[in-house]
Protein backbone atom coordinates (compact mmCIF):
# COMPACT_ATOMS: atom_id res chain seq x y z
CA UNK A 1 0.00 0.00 0.00
CA UNK A 2 1.20 3.47 -0.87
CA UNK A 3 2.59 5.60 1.93
CA UNK A 4 0.31 8.21 3.47
CA UNK A 5 1.40 11.79 3.72
CA UNK A 6 0.03 15.23 4.35
CA UNK A 7 1.06 18.83 3.82
CA UNK A 8 0.70 21.92 5.94
CA UNK A 9 0.45 25.23 4.08
CA UNK A 10 1.51 28.59 5.49
CA UNK A 11 -1.52 30.36 4.10
CA UNK A 12 -0.11 33.88 4.49
CA UNK A 13 3.08 32.90 2.61
CA UNK A 14 1.30 31.25 -0.36
CA UNK A 15 0.93 33.42 -3.47
CA UNK A 16 -1.20 30.98 -5.46
CA UNK A 17 1.31 30.58 -8.33
CA UNK A 18 0.23 26.93 -8.76
CA UNK A 19 3.68 25.46 -9.51
CA UNK A 20 3.13 22.87 -6.76
CA UNK A 21 -0.11 21.73 -8.44
CA UNK A 22 1.78 21.04 -11.70
CA UNK A 23 4.44 19.11 -9.75
CA UNK A 24 1.94 16.93 -7.82
CA UNK A 25 1.67 13.49 -9.44
CA UNK A 26 -1.20 12.44 -7.12
CA UNK A 27 -3.50 15.37 -7.99
CA UNK A 28 -4.01 15.84 -4.26
CA UNK A 29 -3.83 19.65 -4.12
CA UNK A 30 -5.65 22.63 -5.63
CA UNK A 31 -6.01 26.36 -5.10
CA UNK A 32 -8.83 27.77 -2.99
CA UNK A 33 -11.75 29.39 -4.90
CA UNK A 34 -11.04 32.92 -6.18
CA UNK A 35 -13.17 34.50 -3.43
CA UNK A 36 -11.33 32.67 -0.61
CA UNK A 37 -7.99 34.43 -0.21
CA UNK A 38 -5.30 35.20 2.34
CA UNK A 39 -4.85 38.73 3.67
CA UNK A 40 -2.75 39.70 0.62
CA UNK A 41 -5.60 38.74 -1.74
CA UNK A 42 -4.02 35.57 -3.13
CA UNK A 43 -5.94 32.27 -3.39
CA UNK A 44 -3.96 29.66 -1.46
CA UNK A 45 -3.10 25.97 -1.64
CA UNK A 46 -5.38 23.36 -0.09
CA UNK A 47 -5.49 19.55 0.00
CA UNK A 48 -8.49 18.21 -1.90
CA UNK A 49 -8.25 14.46 -1.21
CA UNK A 50 -6.34 11.77 0.71
CA UNK A 51 -3.99 10.80 -2.15
CA UNK A 52 -0.91 12.57 -0.72
CA UNK A 53 2.11 10.26 -0.39
CA UNK A 54 4.43 12.87 1.16
CA UNK A 55 6.78 12.85 -1.87
CA UNK A 56 7.79 16.52 -1.21
CA UNK A 57 7.67 17.48 -4.93
CA UNK A 58 5.27 20.38 -4.19
CA UNK A 59 7.56 21.76 -1.49
CA UNK A 60 10.61 21.43 -3.79
CA UNK A 61 8.86 23.55 -6.44
CA UNK A 62 7.43 26.16 -4.01
CA UNK A 63 9.21 29.52 -4.46
CA UNK A 64 7.83 30.82 -1.15
CA UNK A 65 8.68 27.99 1.25
CA UNK A 66 5.00 27.82 2.12
CA UNK A 67 4.69 24.01 2.36
CA UNK A 68 5.76 21.63 5.13
CA UNK A 69 5.46 17.91 4.32
CA UNK A 70 4.73 15.02 6.71
CA UNK A 71 4.97 11.31 5.96
CA UNK A 72 4.04 8.18 7.95
CA UNK B 1 3.53 11.56 11.20
CA UNK B 2 7.15 12.53 10.68
CA UNK B 3 8.09 15.90 9.26
CA UNK B 4 10.07 15.24 6.07
CA UNK B 5 10.28 18.75 4.65
CA UNK B 6 10.37 21.96 6.63
CA UNK B 7 11.05 25.63 6.09
CA UNK B 8 14.69 26.70 6.22
CA UNK B 9 15.03 29.12 9.14
CA UNK B 10 17.75 31.20 7.42
CA UNK B 11 14.81 32.84 5.60
CA UNK B 12 12.85 35.18 7.86
CA UNK B 13 9.28 34.15 8.67
CA UNK B 14 7.67 36.32 5.99
CA UNK B 15 6.33 35.85 2.45
CA UNK B 16 9.19 36.00 -0.06
CA UNK B 17 9.56 39.51 -1.55
CA UNK B 18 9.21 38.28 -5.15
CA UNK B 19 6.28 37.96 -7.58
CA UNK B 20 4.20 34.73 -7.64
CA UNK B 21 6.04 31.96 -9.52
CA UNK B 22 9.41 33.78 -9.58
CA UNK B 23 12.47 31.53 -9.80
CA UNK B 24 14.40 33.63 -7.28
CA UNK B 25 12.40 32.14 -4.40
CA UNK B 26 13.41 28.58 -5.32
CA UNK B 27 17.05 29.54 -5.96
CA UNK B 28 17.28 31.45 -2.65
CA UNK B 29 16.01 28.36 -0.88
CA UNK B 30 18.53 26.09 -2.64
CA UNK B 31 21.38 28.44 -1.70
CA UNK B 32 20.38 28.69 1.97
CA UNK B 33 19.78 24.91 2.12
CA UNK B 34 23.33 24.36 0.86
CA UNK B 35 24.69 26.92 3.36
CA UNK B 36 22.84 25.18 6.19
CA UNK B 37 23.97 21.68 5.16
CA UNK B 38 27.58 22.89 5.21
CA UNK B 39 26.97 24.62 8.61
CA UNK B 40 28.18 27.98 7.26
CA UNK B 41 25.22 30.13 8.48
CA UNK B 42 27.44 32.33 10.66
CA UNK B 43 30.33 32.38 8.21
CA UNK B 44 28.57 33.37 4.98
CA UNK B 45 28.63 36.73 3.22
CA UNK B 46 25.87 36.92 0.65
CA UNK B 47 26.68 39.37 -2.15
CA UNK B 48 23.40 40.74 -3.49
CA UNK B 49 23.28 42.45 -6.90
CA UNK B 50 21.26 45.37 -8.19
CA UNK B 51 18.04 43.89 -9.56
CA UNK B 52 15.08 42.02 -8.10
CA UNK B 53 17.27 39.90 -5.84
CA UNK B 54 18.52 43.01 -4.02
CA UNK B 55 15.47 42.25 -1.86
CA UNK B 56 17.29 39.22 -0.43
CA UNK B 57 18.56 41.44 2.42
CA UNK B 58 15.00 41.72 3.72
CA UNK B 59 14.44 37.97 3.40
CA UNK B 60 17.65 36.20 4.43
CA UNK B 61 19.13 36.09 7.93
CA UNK B 62 22.71 36.33 6.59
CA UNK B 63 25.36 39.03 6.32
CA UNK B 64 24.46 40.71 3.03
CA UNK B 65 26.58 43.19 1.08
CA UNK B 66 25.04 45.06 -1.82
CA UNK B 67 27.64 46.86 -3.99
CA UNK B 68 27.07 49.21 -6.93
CA UNK B 69 25.47 47.87 -10.10
CA UNK B 70 27.58 45.12 -11.67
CA UNK B 71 30.47 45.59 -9.24
CA UNK B 72 29.50 42.63 -7.07
CA UNK B 73 32.47 40.40 -8.19
CA UNK B 74 34.91 43.26 -7.49
CA UNK B 75 33.52 43.83 -3.98
CA UNK B 76 33.42 40.06 -3.38
CA UNK B 77 37.11 39.86 -4.34
CA UNK B 78 37.97 42.38 -1.62
CA UNK B 79 35.82 40.66 1.01
CA UNK B 80 37.19 37.21 0.21
CA UNK B 81 40.80 38.43 0.30
CA UNK B 82 40.23 40.20 3.64
CA UNK B 83 38.31 37.24 5.12
CA UNK B 84 39.71 34.17 3.32
CA UNK B 85 37.93 31.68 5.61
CA UNK B 86 34.44 33.08 5.04
CA UNK B 87 32.03 31.66 2.48
CA UNK B 88 31.34 34.34 -0.14
CA UNK B 89 28.28 33.72 -2.34
CA UNK B 90 27.94 35.93 -5.39
CA UNK B 91 24.30 36.14 -6.42
CA UNK B 92 23.70 38.05 -9.65
CA UNK B 93 21.02 38.40 -12.29
CA UNK B 94 21.55 38.72 -16.02
CA UNK B 95 21.35 42.52 -16.08
CA UNK B 96 23.94 42.78 -13.33
CA UNK B 97 26.35 40.04 -14.44
CA UNK B 98 25.99 39.90 -18.22
CA UNK B 99 25.37 43.59 -19.01
CA UNK B 100 26.82 46.27 -16.74
CA UNK B 101 29.08 43.89 -14.82
CA UNK B 102 30.63 41.93 -17.71
CA UNK B 103 34.12 43.31 -17.08
CA UNK B 104 34.03 42.52 -13.36
CA UNK B 105 32.83 38.92 -13.73
CA UNK B 106 35.31 38.08 -16.50
CA UNK B 107 38.28 39.40 -14.56
CA UNK B 108 37.18 37.93 -11.21
CA UNK B 109 36.83 34.57 -13.00
CA UNK B 110 40.14 34.97 -14.81
CA UNK B 111 41.99 35.75 -11.58
CA UNK B 112 40.51 32.58 -10.14
CA UNK B 113 39.07 34.33 -7.10
CA UNK B 114 37.94 31.69 -4.64
CA UNK B 115 34.22 32.55 -4.71
CA UNK B 116 30.99 30.86 -5.80
CA UNK B 117 28.87 32.75 -8.34
CA UNK B 118 25.16 32.05 -8.73
CA UNK B 119 24.02 33.58 -12.02
CA UNK B 120 20.24 33.75 -12.41
CA UNK B 121 19.35 33.99 -16.10
CA UNK B 122 15.73 34.98 -16.72
CA UNK B 123 16.36 36.58 -20.14
CA UNK B 124 14.89 39.95 -19.15
CA UNK B 125 15.42 42.94 -16.85
CA UNK B 126 12.89 42.14 -14.14
CA UNK B 127 12.98 44.98 -11.64
CA UNK B 128 12.99 47.88 -14.12
CA UNK B 129 9.96 46.64 -16.05
CA UNK B 130 10.85 43.99 -18.61
CA UNK B 131 13.42 45.63 -20.88
CA UNK B 132 15.60 43.58 -23.25
CA UNK B 133 18.64 42.02 -21.54
CA UNK B 134 21.82 40.67 -23.21
CA UNK B 135 20.38 37.20 -22.58
CA UNK B 136 16.96 37.83 -24.18
CA UNK B 137 16.33 35.17 -26.85
CA UNK B 138 16.18 36.06 -30.54
CA UNK B 139 12.52 36.78 -31.33
CA UNK B 140 11.51 37.17 -27.67
CA UNK B 141 9.52 40.33 -26.98
CA UNK B 142 10.39 42.86 -24.28
CA UNK B 143 9.31 46.43 -23.63
CA UNK B 144 12.35 47.77 -25.54
CA UNK B 145 12.01 45.26 -28.41
CA UNK B 146 8.21 44.96 -28.81
CA UNK B 147 8.56 43.19 -32.20
CA UNK B 148 10.97 40.62 -30.80
CA UNK B 149 14.75 40.76 -30.49
CA UNK B 150 16.28 41.06 -33.96
CA UNK B 151 20.10 40.72 -34.26
CA UNK B 152 19.96 42.15 -37.80
CA UNK B 153 18.48 45.34 -36.34
CA UNK B 154 21.53 46.05 -34.17
CA UNK B 155 20.23 44.28 -31.05
CA UNK B 156 22.89 41.58 -30.94
CA UNK B 157 22.74 37.91 -30.01
CA UNK B 158 22.01 36.40 -26.58
CA UNK B 159 25.19 35.93 -24.51
CA UNK B 160 26.01 32.41 -23.29
CA UNK B 161 27.89 33.18 -20.10
CA UNK B 162 29.04 29.64 -19.20
CA UNK B 163 30.54 29.12 -22.66
CA UNK B 164 32.20 32.54 -22.39
CA UNK B 165 33.78 31.83 -18.99
CA UNK B 166 34.78 28.18 -19.43
CA UNK B 167 37.90 29.08 -21.41
CA UNK B 168 39.35 31.19 -18.57
CA UNK B 169 42.13 29.55 -16.57
CA UNK B 170 40.87 30.66 -13.14
CA UNK B 171 37.48 28.95 -13.50
CA UNK B 172 37.32 25.56 -11.83
CA UNK B 173 33.62 24.77 -12.23
CA UNK B 174 31.02 26.05 -14.70
CA UNK B 175 27.56 24.54 -15.03
CA UNK B 176 24.16 25.53 -16.32
CA UNK B 177 21.00 24.25 -14.66
CA UNK B 178 17.34 25.19 -14.51
CA UNK B 179 14.54 25.40 -11.94
CA UNK B 180 11.54 24.79 -14.22
CA UNK B 181 10.72 21.31 -12.86
CA UNK B 182 11.34 19.31 -9.69
CA UNK B 183 14.11 17.04 -11.15
CA UNK B 184 15.94 20.12 -12.44
CA UNK B 185 15.60 21.84 -9.05
CA UNK B 186 17.34 18.83 -7.47
CA UNK B 187 20.14 18.99 -10.09
CA UNK B 188 20.54 22.70 -9.37
CA UNK B 189 20.88 21.93 -5.67
CA UNK B 190 23.68 19.49 -6.46
CA UNK B 191 25.47 22.06 -8.65
CA UNK B 192 25.27 24.71 -5.90
CA UNK B 193 26.64 22.19 -3.41
CA UNK B 194 29.58 21.49 -5.79
CA UNK B 195 30.25 25.23 -6.08
CA UNK B 196 30.30 25.68 -2.30
CA UNK B 197 32.53 22.60 -1.82
CA UNK B 198 34.98 24.02 -4.37
CA UNK B 199 35.17 27.28 -2.45
CA UNK B 200 35.66 25.53 0.90
CA UNK B 201 38.44 23.43 -0.67
CA UNK B 202 39.97 26.68 -2.08
CA UNK B 203 39.85 25.38 -5.65
CA UNK B 204 39.00 28.68 -7.36
CA UNK B 205 36.11 30.32 -9.15
CA UNK B 206 32.85 28.42 -9.62
CA UNK B 207 29.88 29.66 -11.63
CA UNK B 208 26.43 28.09 -11.68
CA UNK B 209 24.11 29.61 -14.27
CA UNK B 210 20.47 28.93 -13.45
CA UNK B 211 17.67 29.38 -16.00
CA UNK B 212 14.70 30.88 -14.22
CA UNK B 213 11.26 32.14 -15.19
CA UNK B 214 9.98 35.73 -14.92
CA UNK B 215 6.22 35.17 -15.39
CA UNK B 216 5.18 38.79 -14.80
CA UNK B 217 7.54 40.44 -17.30
CA UNK B 218 7.18 37.62 -19.85
CA UNK B 219 3.42 38.13 -19.64
CA UNK B 220 2.70 34.47 -18.87
CA UNK B 221 1.20 32.39 -16.08
CA UNK B 222 3.86 30.74 -13.86
CA UNK B 223 3.09 27.35 -15.44
CA UNK B 224 3.39 28.69 -19.02
CA UNK B 225 6.60 30.52 -18.09
CA UNK B 226 8.18 27.27 -16.88
CA UNK B 227 7.09 25.60 -20.14
CA UNK B 228 8.80 28.48 -22.00
CA UNK B 229 12.03 27.71 -20.13
CA UNK B 230 11.71 24.01 -21.01
CA UNK B 231 10.78 24.49 -24.68
CA UNK B 232 12.59 27.66 -25.79
CA UNK B 233 15.39 28.66 -23.39
CA UNK B 234 17.03 25.24 -23.04
CA UNK B 235 17.34 25.02 -26.85
CA UNK B 236 19.63 28.05 -26.84
CA UNK B 237 21.12 27.59 -23.36
CA UNK B 238 21.90 23.86 -23.11
CA UNK B 239 22.03 22.43 -19.56
CA UNK B 240 24.87 20.53 -17.96
CA UNK B 241 28.48 20.91 -16.83
CA UNK B 242 30.87 22.99 -18.95
CA UNK B 243 33.93 22.74 -16.76
CA UNK B 244 34.69 20.50 -13.82
CA UNK B 245 37.82 20.47 -11.64
CA UNK B 246 39.44 22.92 -14.07
CA UNK B 247 38.91 20.67 -17.11
CA UNK B 248 36.73 21.78 -20.03
CA UNK B 249 34.06 19.19 -20.81
CA UNK B 250 33.78 18.58 -24.55
CA UNK B 251 30.15 18.81 -25.62
CA UNK B 252 28.43 18.08 -28.90
CA UNK B 253 25.36 20.33 -28.50
CA UNK B 254 26.75 23.43 -30.24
Amino acid sequence: MAKKGKIEVRIEHCKGCGLCITACKQEAIALSPADVTNSYGYPYLTMINENCTGCTMCAIMCPDQAIDVYRE
Amino acid sequence: MKKVYERNNIAFDMPSPYCPGCGHGVIHRLVIDAIKENRQEDNTIFMAPVGCSILSYTYLDLDVCQPAHGRTPAAATGIKRALPDSLVILYQGDGDLAAIGTAEIIHAANRGENITAIFVNNAIYGMTGGQMAPTTLVGQTATTCPYGRNPKDGQGYPIRVCELLQSLGGVTYAARTSVHSAPNVLKTKKAIQTGIENQMAKKGFSIIEILSACPVNWGMTPEKANQFVANEMIDYYPLGDFKKDGKIIQRSDH
